[in-house]
């Protein structure tokens, strides 16, 4: 097995509203590796995106972490001051947002993103670091002489590509990537994703991969983890996770995305909607919507158990 | 007179939006310039079908859809409703045909009055065209609620938007656009929004609206795989212009425009044994104010020749009811 870059135990994450708390994240454990692409799927209001920026700890207030370890490198994120945080923050974990025009300075020119990025964290003379910023650009599919455009004067793709070139000039161990490519058009975002696969095998990049779309996960991740409010339901690895998938929920979701290549005309269709995260149901939360609860459901809650040989979830059905 | 198979026939349809300008930039340059959002477009929408526009971000599909119901008047063209030339009624006249069409869009809480309840902004059509009010417009909004599943409806009528999931809400909008009984519903995104479990139920309830009301749809989607499920036909669009037009099946399985093609090529399968192999088009849409001469495809096309640089292709029928805009020999 690969070495581990990050592991996640018994994180909790609650908001505290008017109306109550909201347990956003309840008890998630999971592990990312070396090298692999870990997809983290789910409805809006899971807890996926949550659970990302909290490896940052850049959740928004009044969100807070109140229980669990992070663990990076072999220190306790959770334990770090505000400044190591920043340290790390760009340097070794870096990230690539749904929109990539709100993480780039649009004063800056591109090859200055690039420049401050290398020559913050290397120690290249400036032609050194203006030679490489060509290079990777270069890499990205970007005419080197854009290098001095400003990010306006950049499409919506090529400056998703430029996140993940800042990215690359770092050589981070991490990236968490939301939503990356929820505001691109398809075209552009299959180019982004062939990209993205290319970079990924040939520098081994570590990802975890936050998005709805399944189609995406399905093209990059190597394991995927399926949350549903607030909890973690299913992770495996992606072939047996979309052949035999083990959660009910698992199983709706699959169903219910609309496959261009399949010949039916007709989707599966999921009752209900996602409990209250103030109150939420008893027993196992997806109970209120499962075509399989028993009555064990109702009441108590199933634990996140390896079924299979790295195939887990979390349901009284495969309970021995 | 004979009832026409189309409820909607458009001919020739433009809309061109001129670029703002400094004022200094007014001095220096004497021309005008235009982005071309729809640039020549013939549509037939037939009674009863679920006619799809589908395209990438500034192709044109949710301009066309606004020139349809008149919330923006055409550069060029003509549009049909029902046999009557929209651009010969008056303003009352168009008033009292918009009972007809309506419309439903992408974001259902920013298309409803935050403050107004559910219930009355349901019936709040009614109300402006005068057809019913107190007790019988109640009536009516809580009949109309039952039939687009916001259950229980005496409940729901009183909540404010802010206070209705997601998927309630656009099925409040559904209800809304629906309870003047239109013949045409424009949909524009209608279910971009929302999560995949609850896409698939809003498809499902909008067939079966459709057949129980009668209703012609056109729905705009960028979303090709959504498409399948619900679309008979379905119009390709491009800076502009349709570059393919048929029924669904024939366009998804024999897609003739290298267009069609990469886009459908494109769509994320989720199948993680499924690989892409078709090479994606370089580049990205280019400007639509300068929109490329001859095909305007033609700078990203794998397949481009001489004559593509130069002469704009027509929109021609090859196969029945299949129309493709290319200059090379598809057949």
């Amino acid at each position: 097995m690969n070495e581990r870059v990050l592991e996640i135990s018994n994180l909790r994450i609650d908001y505290p509203t008017r109306a109550g708390i909201v347990r956003a994240v309840d008890d998630v454990s999971l592990t990312v590796y070396s090298g692999e692409v870990l997809g983290l799927v789910g409805e809006s209001g899971c807890g996926k995106s949550t659970l990302g920026m909290a490896i940052l700890r850049l959740l928004r207030p009044p969100g807070k972490i109140v229980g669990g370890k992070i663990i990076f490198d072999g220190q306790n994120l959770l334990e770090l001051s505000e400044e190591e945080m920043r340290r790390l923050r760009g340097a070794r974990i870096s990230t690539v947002f749904q929109d990539p025009m709100t993480c780039l300075n649009p004063l800056q020119r591109i090859s200055d993103h690039f420049l401050e990025t290398i020559r913050t964290h290397g120690s290249q003379d400036k032609h050194e670091a203006r030679r490489l910023a060509a290079q990777l650009i270069d890499r990205l599919g970007i005419r080197a002489e854009r290098l001095d455009d400003y990010p306006h004067q950049f499409s919506g793709g090529m400056r998703q590509r430029v996140m993940i070139g800042l990215a690359l000039a770092l050589n981070a161990d991490l990236i968490i990537a939301d939503e990356p490519t929820t505001s691109l058009d398809v075209i552009v975002e299959a180019q982004f994703l062939d990209l993205l696969r290319d970079l990924q095998q040939q520098f081994k990049l570590t990802i975890i991969l936050i998005t709805h779309n399944i189609g995406v996960v399905a093209e990059l991740a190597d394991r995927v983890a399926v949350m549903y409010a607030g909890k973690l339901v299913e992770l495996a690895e992606a072939l047996p996770l979309f052949d035999t998938p083990l959660h009910p929920y698992t199983r709706g979701l699959l169903s219910s995305v609309p496959n261009i290549s399949l010949t039916e005309d007709r989707l599966q269709i999921m009752s209900g909607s996602p409990p209250d995260l103030i109150n939420p149901p008893p027993g196992c939360r997806f109970h209120p919507r499962c075509p399989r609860a028993m009555e064990r459901c109702r009441v108590e809650e199933p634990l996140f158990k390896e079924v299979e040989l790295g195939h887990w979830t979390a349901c009284w059905l495969y309970e021995k | 007179m004979p009832e026409s198979e189309n409820l909607v026939e458009v001919r020739g349809l433009k809309k061109w939006f001129p670029v703002q300008k400094s004022f200094i930039e007014r001095l220096v340059t004497r021309q005008r310039q235009f982005v071309h959002a729809v640039d020549g477009i013939d549509i037939d929408i037939r009674r009863g079908e679920v006619f799809g526009l589908a395209g990438e971000s500034g192709s044109g599909k949710t301009t066309t859809g606004r020139l349809i119901l008149r919330l923006e008047e055409p550069t060029d063209g003509n549009i049909v409703f029902d046999g009557v030339n929209l651009a010969s009624l008056s303003k009352e006249e168009m008033r009292r045909m918009r009972k007809r069409m309506q419309v439903i869009f992408q974001d259902p809480l920013a298309s409803m009055n935050p403050r107004m309840k559910t219930g009355d902004a349901i019936g709040h059509s009614l109300v402006i065209f005068d057809e019913a009010r107190g007790e019988e417009k109640r009536r009516r909004v809580l009949e109309m609620m039952e039939r687009v599943g916001l259950t229980p409806a005496h409940v729901l009528y009183n909540k404010y938007p802010h206070q209705l999931s997601g998927g309630q809400r656009q099925r409040a909008v559904i209800a809304r656009a629906l309870i003047l009984h239109p013949d045409l519903i424009v949909a524009d995104e209608p279910i971009a929004m929302a999560d995949v479990s609850v896409r698939a139920l809003l498809l499902d309830l909008m067939l079966q609206l459709k057949q129980d009301f009668n209703l012609t749809y056109l729905f705009i989607t960028h979303d090709l795989a959504t498409a399948k499920y619900i679309c008979d036909r379905i119009a390709i669009m491009y800076l502009g212009r349709i570059v393919e037009m048929g029924r669904l099946t024939d366009v998804y399985r024999h897609a003739l425009h290298p267009y069609t093609q990469a886009l459908l090529a494109a769509v994320p399968v989720p199948d993680p044994r499924f690989r892409r192999t078709a090479a994606m088009p370089r580049g990205e849409i280019p400007n639509p104010i300068n929109p490329p001469t001859g095909c305007r495809f033609h700078p990203r096309c794998p397949a481009a020749q001489e004559e593509c640089t130069k002469v704009e292709p027509e929109l021609r029928e090859v196969q029945k009811d299949h129309f493709v805009a290319c200059h090379h020999d598809t057949m």
